[in-house]
């Protein structure tokens, strides 16, 4: 009698479709997609004496000072104006003033030469932007109050540095003719240096008092 | 009627789901790739500011992250309070808690180093400014201000 081999039962694996869905579900709980952004900055680094303390001197044109004060109103002096927002529909520019942002490219670009704005020099930059004319020691100081709230520091310093970004879009498009997102890293840098951020954060000062 | 008679009698082949576990690995492996685990429970309520011009934290591991807002649980008082880690710390204790996070990095990353300051958007000013002069003493110069994107 032929005996009929048999075959060792394979492994029921219909229960895999079960394991794999329960570790998709306890990936799915324990795993978050927080996507993190924010502004970036980099702090100047600490004192290392009292001499250092003394501050750099700073021409008076310049200077653009920022001041965002316990009620949350926002100053912005130059030698050539002074303007208050009192809202932050103002400090877009909603409300019949040039908005903050405006404010500042007009102190970083100085197109005409104005003598009571910062002082133009002429540097390289190398191709293809070439030697041009550039504020090259502007500083646009913010201040604020201990006791100003931190939505709207944040909110002026997202017009400071969307001044800067539009200033560095407008410069790619002008030297590479193409969206400063699109342009290569060395491209990137060369635009950066051409309108670095020189933005200068003061120790805040309690004016206001209160808490 | 006999035009609607059900004919044949043959069945309907069933759906060949011999497949289906290796979709679901594809699918795992994408959320396993994507996604980070929640290091910390928040103690603080955070209501982050909205801003146009954020950008992305490149290296999640190299980010180190400083809370600040009013406790969640009443008992703490509605005062501002910050988070390190997994609980409640001072100013002072910033310095020490820096060289910690450094520590566990190696070298080359330590330069690249990040601290995100997740703050409330009520959160007074002060606070910051003390934790900003703690981040200058401690050398961690590299900082970001976490908020939302936003368009405006």
């Amino acid at each position: 009698m032929a005996k009929k081999k048999r075959k060792t039962p394979a492994l029921n694996a219909s229960s895999m479709a079960d394991i794999s869905f329960l570790l998709l579900t306890f990936f799915l709980l324990v795993s978050s997609m927080d996507t993190d952004s924010g502004l970036a900055r980099r702090l100047p680094p600490p004192p290392q004496n009292e001499e250092q303390l003394e501050t750099v001197k700073v021409q008076e044109r310049n200077l653009l000072v920022v001041l965002v004060n316990s009620s949350n109103e926002t100053m912005v002096k130059s030698q050539v104006s002074t303007e208050w927002y009192q809202t932050d529909a103002e400090l877009h520019g909603r409300g019949n003033k040039l908005s903050l942002k405006d404010k500042v490219k007009e102190f970083v670009l100085n197109t005409n030469n104005n003598p009571l704005l910062p002082e133009l020099m002429e540097e390289d930059f190398g191709a293809p932007i070439g030697t041009v004319p550039v504020t090259a020691d502007h500083v646009v100081s913010l201040q604020n109050d201990a006791t100003t709230s931190y939505k709207t520091y944040i909110a002026v310093q997202n017009e400071l540095v969307r001044a800067y970004n539009e200033l560095r879009q407008e410069g790619a498009r002008k030297y590479f003719g193409s969206d400063y997102d699109n342009l290569t890293t060395d491209q990137q840098e060369q635009i950066n240096k051409l309108y670095p951020q020189r933005i200068s954060e003061a120790e805040p000062k309690n004016f206001g008092g209160g808490n | 009627m006999g035009k609607f008679n059900k004919s044949g009698g043959h069945d309907m082949p069933e759906l060949n789901t011999s497949s289906m576990p290796d979709l679901v690995f594809a699918i795992l492996f994408f959320f396993m790739v994507t996604t980070t685990m929640r290091s910390e429970t928040l103690m603080v309520r955070l209501k982050l500011p909205q801003a146009s011009e954020v950008q992305k934290l490149e290296k999640k591991s190299l980010v180190t992250y400083i809370n600040l807002g009013p406790a969640m649980d009443a008992k703490y008082g509605t005062g501002t309070q910050m988070q390190l880690n997994d609980k409640f710390a001072q100013v002072e204790d910033i310095q020490d808690y820096i060289a910690q996070e450094k520590a566990s990095m190696n070298e080359a990353d330590q330069q690249l180093m990040t601290v995100s300051i997740k703050a409330d958007e009520d959160t007074r000013m002060r606070y910051i400014s003390d934790v900003k002069q703690a981040l200058r003493k401690a050398y961690a110069l590299k900082i970001s201000y976490s908020a939302r994107k936003a368009e405006n």
